[in-house]
């Protein structure tokens, strides 16, 4: 599927000291990354073994690992990861039975568990990834931050201690240098947090620091430290082997994020120059030495993007989930690598042997609400088209359509990963492959991220941390203007899929040659027309399509504003979800899907979702009663407060919801009288579903109105 | 050296010729000046057609259409098009039906009715058009309804009827009300029809006052709109002036009432869409099974465009042409095998599929002699014993006359050939595509001989006899009588004499005035031919075929 990280690489160690790689691994993850690993193995003819949940039984990465008698996959329980993905001794359990020699973690679930390590080194088995001593090291904060400012590796400065006495934390500050943070030592949620710009308002800031630190932890001690005014996530990709050589894969940059989590990564990372590409690389490989590190690691820095100065955040301990823009401007197989290094070889390229060629971009494919604060969602993946891979154009996926996005994991459903010769043009790759990826059945972030890779501020590099924040009215715009051709084939999909349905449904029943069946609408004498009604957010659009003799359609698209018929218009289902017609000369193959209430056209101008009007029979005598409560996203009920009868309170808490790991409380809108509960404890239930009902009265009609 | 081969043991041809031997030729040069003047005519008799049929479409006039639309209902023609499934075709029939009949404008004689598939199944629909006076029945409606009705019965076709109907036209109550083939037949028919077994489906979309109530009062099922559809025996004035009591049309006989109260309908609707939905609903229940009883072959176009029908036939019934290019452009494939080549060549007989269904086919190609008419004869009894349906393409002047095929007797040969074309019993399709007169009419399966189906082209003529003929029938007489009283007839006299008669078989003879009143079913794009044929195919093949018996040939 992805050619470009396959590329057959020359070997530099000798072949008397080269170890033999595993024979047999068991991959303990799913999805994208255990297909990924799997794919590196089969090339090397190394045999996998795949686990996985009850949730993941006709999952890709199971599919995979069960096209041969060779190949193993096992059932390691119920869907929950505690259960099962981070289940340990089953996992170990399964790695016996099966013969497997190593193990690889992934990323997430057990990649990061020094003691999971350890415990494989006394079964036996080997880990591949770091030793448990430096993922220790690097797991907690503090420690790792005192053994980087001894390796020379430069950490954010700042005043961490004992001392509160004001003017020696005015010193202080002055050393860091202004601007300044004044942060409580017990904080979170920025309470307490204050930033400043000079020496002046020290005292000022730091009295209402602790003011407000006392107020909300009951403790007023605080911290210094640098503050960065438009900061960069800058990381490093580095490399070691058991024989003491460690290598940096020069460096990557994730600062556009949104709820603190990448969304399109890139390398290398712009605006660097090379004097300060070599002194991240070389500060990231002094950092891995100082942990004695073998094996894949990242080594995260913030980056002050005013004076490109950095400072060591933390350090990834696994294979990251970006870590393929590294091997596109790197040209090697980082699975590989850590295979090699697992086997005891030494690396397969030394320092002087790594060239960056050319950029690659990584877009994170998530379901999700890009404008509902981005909130996961989950579904089934109705329609799913990819741009095609190539030499430029890299999908790492653990989904195919008919997949489910399920709220028990990860709702990434790809990675697009793409190359250029530079920015410019990997930007220009990327831009044309978002357009042609097809996603129906969920929300995702694809026309966010067509937003992203299409500003101008991203295309002049201008990253940082904040920029999805910085330039919010611009990701948010309207969508464009309907384009009429656009309405004319998701009406011409709709005419010509009942038309092949009811011939399908004739042939069914042996009377496929009728021209009952065959003559598409013939009227005697007459033009037949076939109307159909849609609505583009709250804005009617009509549509006729009337049935040339010649087999062509005129079709008519009326909107509120203008009225445009194209003439003689000619057009062909092109299998389920695709159409191919030629509108005034321009021959368009456009996928138009249709799901429930409505239609999805992926037209030139992005998807457009056309809603069809339920009608009056349907929904005459099931109005909404009034003041219903609603889920907002795909959840698990944990905890419900209420049952029918209860007089309840306006704000009361009335529900206790699960999503993506996170609690969420539906309190009542109205005060007034509980008539209906619709779900129980543990019931898993989908968005926009009705979770209680209240008892209309005149009252509370009107508070909901 | 060609290799030579024992005589029986290698075939030295393919299959694909045996199928090829049966394709027409193209005689057709469409280059030629005669075939494009014929071609524009041909258009200019569809132009003015369609012309007159968009018009037809509009129903009663812009004002009461939009009356119509701004109590929320459907016009007549959209819900036919809801009902239907969509991309079916609407054979619709009578589309002329009270055309310039009346002082009053009756389009498509206040009644639309046609054969379109529904959820699967082909239905007759018959649907009133409030548009025009009401939906009240004239004469024509009255006939158009029941030649529905007839269709529906000889086909086996699930009727649904969409009613909004004032009722009988009370000023012409006479010739709609009293007679066997009169509005009570309505309901005789769809009494007999359910006896059948061929559902009865009624959908009330507005009033249906006194008689117009037992139509879906008789129906298998029924469904009412909710404040909008009435069924009573008599309405809120009648009750009044005979029984004193003061009710609302809506308690009288509304939805609500029917469908708690009475039981008269079973399904509520809450809109026209509804109760076309109701109305498919009740068609997918049906469990009506189709089950064609032919050997049927994989559909196939013609090798040779229909469009080129025009230009081949024109306008003029005097010029001549070669009906095989015709059929070239009509059946499957253009293949035809031709059944007695050699004899009678003054009609075509053969066999050719359409749409996939197998037909014999009868054609004019001249006058018929006697040899033509046994020719005929032999032929319409093989279709009957193989139970294929036959197709018949009119263009015909007559039986030869004179005496010598009087002493070759025409006479007993043509009513061979009419007594075979009577009794049979497979589906008979008549297209009347050139002139039809006098006994060629009858022995071309005109409309007294039942055909399920019969149209006409736009060019077409029907009479007794040609209007030329006719004049000089009329003025030999004439002329004989002066004569005898000794009197002389000057020869301009005689021509002023004859113009009018020749003007009024003209006029009488055209297809509009057919249409009118209903001796056709329809008039037919030429290009449409194969579609129709396909069609009338399609739904006669939803009655079992029966066995045919003949009466006696005369030898």
């Amino acid at each position: 599927v992805n050619p470009v990280s396959m590329k057959p690489f020359r070997w530099y160690t000798t072949e008397i000291e080269r170890k033999p790689l595993f024979d047999k691994i068991l991959i303990a993850n799913r999805g994208e990354i255990a297909c990924r690993i799997m794919r590196t193995a089969k090339k090397l003819g190394i045999k996998t073994v795949a686990v996985f949940s009850d949730a993941d039984r006709n999952a890709l990465h199971v599919k995979m690992a069960s096209l041969t008698s060779a190949d193993e996959a096992y059932n390691i329980g119920p869907a929950a990861s505690a259960e099962s993905y981070l289940k340990a001794d089953k996992i170990i359990e399964v790695a016996r039975k099966s013969g497997a020699q190593a193990i690889h973690p992934g990323y997430g679930f057990l990649s990061e568990n020094a003691s999971f390590a350890e415990r494989l080194a006394k079964e036996n088995i080997a880990f591949i990834g770091p030793p448990s001593s430096a993922m220790t090291s690097m797991g907690s904060k503090s420690e790792s931050k005192f053994i980087m400012q001894a390796a020379m590796v430069p950490v954010v400065p700042g005043y961490h201690g004992e001392n509160q006495d004001d003017a020696f934390l005015k010193a202080e500050a002055a050393k860091i240098g202004y601007p300044v943070l004044i942060k409580a030592v017990k904080g979170g949620g920025g309470k307490g947090m204050r930033i400043v710009e000079k020496p002046e308002d020290f005292e000022i800031m730091l009295e209402s620091s602790r003011r407000e630190a006392m107020k909300s932890f009951s403790d007023d001690k605080v911290l210094v430290e640098k503050y960065l005014v438009t900061p960069r996530h800058v990381e490093v990709q580095v490399f070691a082997d058991k024989l003491g050589n460690a290598v940096y894969l020069f460096e990557r940059d994730c600062s556009v994020q949104r709820r603190h989590q990448k969304i399109l990564e890139e390398a290398p990372a712009p605006g660097l120059s090379e004097e300060i590409r070599r002194e991240l690389g070389e500060k990231a490989v002094a950092a891995a030495k100082a942990v004695d590190y073998v094996g894949a690691g990242t080594v995260e820095f913030i980056m002050d993007n005013t004076d490109q100065k950095f400072y060591f955040m933390e350090m990834n301990t696994r294979l990251q989930v970006e870590h393929p823009i590294t091997e596109m401007i790197t040209h090697t197989d980082l699975v590989q690598w850590q295979l090699e290094v697992a086997a005891g070889n030494r690396l397969p390229m030394l320092q002087k042997d790594l060239k960056m060629d050319g950029w690659s971009f990584e877009a994170r494919i998530y379901a999700e609400n890009p404008n509902n604060n981005f909130l996961p969602d989950v579904g089934p993946l109705l329609h799913v088209k990819t741009p095609e891979a190539s030499d430029s154009v890299r999908l790492e996926t653990g989904f195919v359509q008919g997949d489910e996005i399920s709220v028990h994991y990860d709702p990434m459903i790809a990675k697009l990963v793409v190359h250029g010769e530079d920015r410019t043009a990997a930007l220009r790759v990327l831009r044309k492959a978002l357009s042609e990826y097809e996603v129906v059945g969920l929300n995702t972030n694809i026309e966010f991220l067509k937003t992203l890779a299409a500003h101008p501020a991203f295309i002049a590099g201008e990253v940082e941390t904040g920029f999805i924040t910085k330039y919010e009215d611009d990701m948010f715009k309207p969508a464009p203007p309907l384009d009429p051709a656009t309405v004319a084939q998701a009406s011409l999909m709709m005419v010509l899929q009942d038309l092949e349905a009811s011939k399908q449904a004739a042939i069914a029943a042996e009377d496929g040659s009728s021209p009952f069946t065959l003559n598409s609408g013939l009227r005697l004498n007459q033009v037949s027309e076939q109307k159909l009604a849609f609505k583009l957010e709250d804005q009617d659009v009509n549509v006729g399509v009337e049935f040339n003799k010649d087999g062509t359609y005129n079709v008519r698209v009326q909107t509120p504003n203008k009225t445009t018929v194209f003439s003689k218009v000619m057009a062909k289902l092109a299998g389920e979800s695709s159409i191919i017609a030629e509108i005034q000369n321009r021959r368009y193959k456009t996928s138009v899907v249709q799901e429930g209430d409505q239609v999805h056209v992926f037209a030139e101008e992005g998807k457009v979702t056309l809603d069809v009007p339920q009608p009056k029979f349907l929904t005459v005598g099931k109005e909404e009663k009034a003041g219903s409560l609603r889920t907002p996203m795909p959840c698990k009920i944990s905890q419900v407060m209420c049952k029918p009868g209860d007089k309840v309170a306006k704000g009361q808490a009335l529900v206790i919801l699960e999503a993506m790991k996170m609690e969420h409380i539906i309190k009542s809108p109205v005060d007034g009288v509980v008539s209906d509960v619709f779900f129980n404890v543990g019931e898993m239930v989908a968005e926009n579903k009705s979770l209680i009902a209240f008892e209309v009265n005149e009252e509370n009609a009107e508070n909901a109105a | 050296m060609r290799p030579s081969y024992a005589v029986g043991m290698v075939r030295s041809y393919l299959r694909a010729h045996e199928d090829q031997s049966t394709i027409l030729p193209n005689n057709i040069d469409t280059h030629k000046p005669e075939f494009k003047e014929n071609a524009v005519r041909m258009q200019a008799l569809v132009d003015d057609m369609n012309a007159k049929v968009a018009e037809i479409k509009l129903g009663g006039g812009k004002v009461a259409r939009e009356r119509h639309l701004s109590r929320k209902k459907l016009l007549p023609r959209d819900r036919v098009d809801r009902l239907l499934d969509n991309g079916s075709p609407f054979l619709e029939i009578g589309q002329f039906a009270g055309h310039e009949l009346y002082e009053d404008k009756v389009p498509a004689g206040g009644v639309i009715a046609g054969i379109g598939r529904v959820n699967g199944v082909e239905c007759m629909i018959v649907a009133n058009d409030p548009t025009v006076k009401g939906g009240t029945y004239y004469p024509i409606t009255v006939k158009k309804h029941l030649r529905a009705q007839e269709i529906a019965k000889e086909n086996r076709l699930p009727c649904i009827y969409l009613v909004e109907s004032g009722g009988a036209n009370l000023p012409r109550q006479l010739e709609v009300f009293p007679d066997k083939e009169h509005f009570g037949r309505i309901f005789y028919n769809q009494a007999n029809m359910s006896a059948m077994g061929i559902p009865q489906v009624a959908v009330v979309l507005g009033s249906c006052t006194a008689g117009g109530a037992y139509v879906p009062a008789m129906a298998d099922e029924s469904i009412i709109v909710q404040k909008q559809g009435t069924i009573f025996l008599a309405g809120p004035p009648l009750v009044k002036a005979a029984t004193g009591e003061v009710v609302s049309a809506e308690d009288l006989g509304g939805a609500d009432m029917h469908c708690k109260v009475s039981g008269v309908t079973d399904h509520l609707a809450v809109d026209d869409e509804h109760a076309l939905v109701l109305a498919r609903r009740v068609i997918g229940n049906l469990n009506y099974q189709k089950k064609p009883q032919l050997v049927m072959k994989k559909a196939e176009e013609p090798l040779y465009p229909a469009s080129e029908l025009g230009g081949i036939v024109g306008d003029n019934l005097k010029k001549s042409f070669d009906v095989k290019d015709v059929i070239a452009r009509i059946v499957d494939g253009s293949k035809f095998s031709e059944f007695k080549e050699n004899y009678g060549t003054t009609v075509v007989t053969g066999f050719s599929h359409i749409h996939g269904y197998p037909v014999g086919i009868i054609a004019n190609n001249g006058i018929l002699f006697s040899e033509a008419a046994l020719k005929s004869a032999h032929f319409i009894q093989l279709c009957t014993q193989r139970k294929i349906p036959l197709v018949f393409l009119q263009n015909i002047t007559g039986f030869m006359v004179g005496s010598s095929a009087e002493q070759g007797g025409i006479a007993k040969n043509g009513a061979k050939m009419v007594t075979a074309v009577s009794c049979a019993q497979v589906p008979k399709f008549t297209v009347i595509i050139g002139g039809s007169f006098g006994a060629g009419n009858y022995g071309m399966c005109g409309r007294a001989y039942s055909p399920r189906f019969l149209w006409m082209w736009p060019n077409a003529r029907i009479s007794v006899m040609g209007g030329e003929q006719a004049a000089g029938v009329l003025a030999t007489v004439k002329r004989a009588g002066m004569e005898k009283r000794g009197e002389n007839w000057d020869p301009k006299d005689e021509a002023e004499f004859k113009q009018p008669i020749v003007d009024l078989y003209e006029k009488e003879g055209h297809p509009y005035v057919s249409g009118a009143r209903l001796l056709d079913d329809g008039t037919i794009d030429p290009t449409d031919t194969r579609a129709v044929l396909g069609m009338g195919l399609s739904a006669a093949m939803n009655a079992p075929v029966n066995e045919t018996e003949y009466g006696v040939f005369r030898m």
